[in-house]
């Protein structure tokens, strides 16, 4: 028996063969990042290394890091170890990591969803032997409507809401979740964003993403001149006191964990759209069946559950403690 | 069924009150007679009997999902809801329903009766026409537990305002013993016949919490103190030779409370009296003592005896088949204390006592006694205001004792559901015993969301083992619990139970050593027990 392609340590999943961590937590010498959530993407490594399209996200997020852009599909050897990034359709530059050590493969999912949102590089299944899976979802509860769907829940909202004289204010996570829904938007009026959407628009347009025209919301801009806006922002601004200065709102949010009443009231919000950038149920089963893998890791969920229900389909499961996803429903986790 | 779920999933998603009555009042306005019917039969309590039981219901649902029972079951925590999570788990429809609300619960109500297997293909049917929505209204349906956060006060507002009726009249008319199958809505609402049902009770008035000092009432002399009693709240009509008594969630006791058969021997008809239904032997005992009575639906002889029940009146609502709410408390209470004056001394029916009082102080001091006779508190009530219905501020108050309190280690956490679902809510307490930290209490209210969120991040950081759903966590946090009251109780481990416990601070700047020692829970029982 050889030594396992990768371990699991208090800082993160360890490659011994290639001497480097995977979206490590804590300080390490080498890291290889799947995706520039704060979950995944954690200051103070030696070195890092992630797609092209993750790196200019992560470089204004960490601000002064030594790093290395990789193509996806593209091998690089480190050490023992050969090491590919293959996209995961999370968000833009997402990627699953794929590390081949004497034969013997496994995969990282990172974060990841499986349908095809029209924006982000579509996720694709990757072979192995091994595969550690998210499954922030992974309960039967969780299944997905269309993506076209939940646009025209949105899009009809927003005309209400102009209709009724009202500002719509939508909470997304503002990398990923704020630009796919910009993507979906019908523009009906202008689009204003909050600084931290904004920023990751700037830099995601820079490296040629489509996104319609939006306007960053200073101090100086006049809101009321704004007739019949939709206002982007992440949900902690929403409840804040720059959110105050938009007269008679109707709020909202877009994740996943709408999908569940209780957690849509205490949100309080007035609307909920079940919206997410992970795998639902059937996604998951659908990805984990696809990798053709006989050993599952589960990880950045209901780990416990999941695993137990992998075990009964016949995989080698396991639950992996990892850091991601900490707390269920901050914002990075949806 | 359409148009019912829009309506459920617009008050649902609005939580101001006046776009709930908008589209309520909306509803009652273009809805079908039939529907209005049940609609404001289930917001005001009167649901449908459940067409099946949850086990069967979840048994159902998990092989419609293709999921193990445990799946299903492991779900159900997250999500909070029955009927909700069956919704969430079952594959999508395969056709479309434009059946009205009032048809389906025509078949739900067909259903009782029939042989399980058709009540469950009936049930599998309904849910392959209907969407997730319209699948969840309609499994709360099923499983006979409809509730959801609308009042009857707001519902019965919308209905006021969609029929040009005046609110309190139509109260009166949504009030007693009818249900969808002995009325119509022309009969209940449209006609003009209040005093049609002779078991009809009145709404309830309920107070509220004293929100400052009493002395900031005014004049002592303005006021009537009376105890706050720890019972339940009760109506007793005595119309048409026929007694009947009802709880304050409407819910008729009549059967369940022999003593007051003998309430039309000695006191006249045409009277209804508002009080506090306590379990009472020359004097009030403990709540648990109640307890019993209020559950079992049968009374046994030697129930009867060991807790005997009296009702301790304080408002005289009728007299004579007078409607006398519009009198000051003070004449219904005069009408009050002459009605009960030749009571024979063994009456189920006793006068709750008014406490009189000079000054505020002095009161006070009163208060601070209530334990001691088995009451939460005083309320307070405004000599010269009439009956009022529902929850109105201003002439009633309730002025309850500080509750009381230990400093406890938490020691087991477990996730809430529904509101909370994801978030660590419910906890398990313990206090010193020499060395050991012995559990004595469970506690799921009293703080924020924000705090909730924080003790969540702490918990998953700080778990020592986990049983299923329950981890132990590090005995590192101490919280105040509060609680109304203390009780002997061979059940637990610790030997007493609590009444009301809840968190009232988290005390961080307490450290695990200070905490309360099981002694000091076992004097607080030599006091208040
Ligand atoms: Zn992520
Ligand atoms: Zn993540």
């Amino acid at each position: 028996m050889t030594d396992p392609v990768l371990t699991f340590t208090d800082r993160g999943i360890y490659c011994p063969a290639g001497d480097f961590y995977i979206d490590p937590w804590r300080p390490v010498d080498r890291a290889l990042i799947t995706h520039g959530h704060a979950d995944h993407a954690r200051p103070g490594h030696g070195r890092y290394l992630a797609t092209h399209a993750a790196l200019p996200v992560m470089r204004h997020r960490l601000g002064d890091i030594t790093a290395e852009g990789i193509a996806y599909g593209e091998t690089r050897q480190i050490g023992g170890a050969n090491v590919s990034f293959h996209p995961a359709g999370h968000l833009p530059g997402s990627a699953q990591i794929r590390i081949e050590v004497d034969g013997y493969v496994w995969v990282a999912s990172g974060d990841y969803k499986t349908t095809d949102d029209g924006f982000c590089e579509p996720y694709e299944p990757v072979r192995c032997h091994s595969f550690i899976t998210e499954c922030t979802f992974g309960l039967p509860v969780f299944t997905w409507e269309p993506q076209a769907k939940v646009a025209e829940e949105i899009n009809a909202w927003w005309q209400t809401c102009v209709a009724e004289g009202k500002t719509a204010l939508l909470g997304a996570y503002s990398l990923g979740k704020a630009q796919r829904l910009l993507s979906l938007l019908d523009p009906i009026g202008p689009i204003l964003t909050h600084g931290a959407v904004e920023a990751t628009n700037e830099i995601l347009r820079t490296q040629g993403y489509a996104l319609p025209e939006t306007i960053h919301v200073t101090p100086d801009l006049d809101v009321k001149a704004q007739k019949g806006a939709l206002v982007l922002a992440p949900p902690s601004a929403l409840g804040s006191q720059w959110a105050r200065r938009f007269r008679n709102p109707s709020t909202s949010f877009a994740s996943g964990w709408m999908r569940i009443r209780g957690i849509r009231r205490r949100r309080g919000m007035d609307r909920g759209f079940v919206l997410s950038d992970h795998a639902d149920w059937p996604g998951l089963q659908e990805a984990i069946k696809a990798t053709g893998a006989e050993t599952v890791y589960a990880t950045h969920g209901y780990t416990e559950i999941f695993s137990k229900w992998l075990k009964e389909e016949g995989y080698d499961a396991h639950v992996l403690q990892t850091e991601f996803g900490d707390d269920g429903q901050s914002e990075e986790a949806v | 069924m359409k148009r019912f779920t829009r309506l459920f999933t617009t008050l649902d998603q609005t939580t101001k009150t006046t776009l709930k009555t908008k589209a309520l009042a909306e509803y009652f306005i273009t809805a079908p007679d039939e529907d209005k019917l049940w609609c404001i039969a289930l917001f005001s309590g009167r649901r449908p009997k459940r067409a099946i039981n949850a086990t069967e219901l979840r048994n159902l649902a998990a092989e419609q999902a293709r999921i193990p029972l445990w799946l299903f079951e492991e779900s159900y925590p997250i999500v909070g809801d029955l009927a909700e999570t069956i919704s969430l788990v079952l594959p999508p429809p395969t056709r479309d329903s434009d059946l009205p609300l009032s048809r389906w619960i025509e078949q739900l109500r067909a259903m009782t009766g029939l042989p399980l297997d058709e009540r469950k293909a009936q049930i599998l049917d309904a849910w392959d026409q209907l969407d997730t929505a319209e699948r969840f209204v309609f499994t709360k349906l099923v499983t006979g537990g409809f509730r959801i956060g609308i009042s009857r006060k707001l519902m019965t507002r919308a209905l006021a305002q969609a029929t040009d009726q005046d609110e309190a009249a139509l109260a009166l008319k949504l009030m007693g013993n009818w249900t969808p199958e002995t009325t119509s809505y022309h009969d209940l609402i449209e006609k003009d016949d209040p005093r049609a049902d002779g078991s009809r009770p009145y709404p309830f008035y309920l107070a509220y919490q004293l929100e400052s000092e009493a002395k900031n009432l005014g004049p002592p002399a303005d006021w009537q103190a009376e105890w706050k009693w720890d019972g339940i709240r009760g109506q007793l009509i005595l119309r048409d030779g026929e007694h009947h008594l009802w709880s304050r969630g409407e819910e008729l006791l009549t059967d369940r409370f022999p003593e007051f058969e003998r309430a039309p021997d000695f006191l006249p008809d045409g009277t209804v009296f508002d009080g506090e239904l306590l379990a009472w032997d020359d004097g009030p005992l403990p709540f648990a003592t109640l307890q019993p009575r209020i559950t079992r639906k049968t009374v046994s002889k030697k129930l009867l005896r060991d807790a005997p029940v009296s009702l301790l009146a304080y408002d005289l609502l009728e007299i004579g088949g007078d409607d006398i709410r519009h009198l000051p408390l003070k004449e219904r209470r005069q009408c009050l204390e002459t009605m009960l004056e030749n009571a024979p001394p063994d009456s189920p029916v006793r006068l709750s006592p008014k406490l009189d009082f000079e000054s505020w102080d002095a009161l006070a001091d009163t208060r601070a006694t209530a334990r001691t006779h088995r009451a939460e508190g005083l309320m307070l009530k405004r000599c010269d205001a009439p009956y009022l219905a529902g929850r109105k501020k201003g002439d009633w108050w309730k002025w309850k004792l500080d509750p009381l309190t230990v400093d406890a280690v938490m020691i087991y956490a477990q996730q809430g559901h529904g509101r909370r679902a994801n978030l660590f809510t419910d906890f398990t307490f313990a206090v010193w015993n020499g060395n050991e930290l012995t559990p004595f209490t469970k506690a799921y209210s009293g703080l924020s969301d924000s705090e909730f969120e924080e003790i969540t991040r702490w918990v998953r950081r700080n778990t020592l083992q986990r049983f299923g759903p329950v981890r132990q966590v590090k005995p590192e946090h101490v919280f105040e619990i509060a609680f109304e009251g203390i009780q002997e109780s061979p059940r637990h481990k610790s030997g007493i139970a609590l009444r009301f416990p809840r968190m009232s601070r988290w005390r961080r700047d307490k450290p695990v050593n200070e905490a309360n020692s099981l002694n000091d829970l076992k004097s607080l029982l030599k006091l208040y027990g």
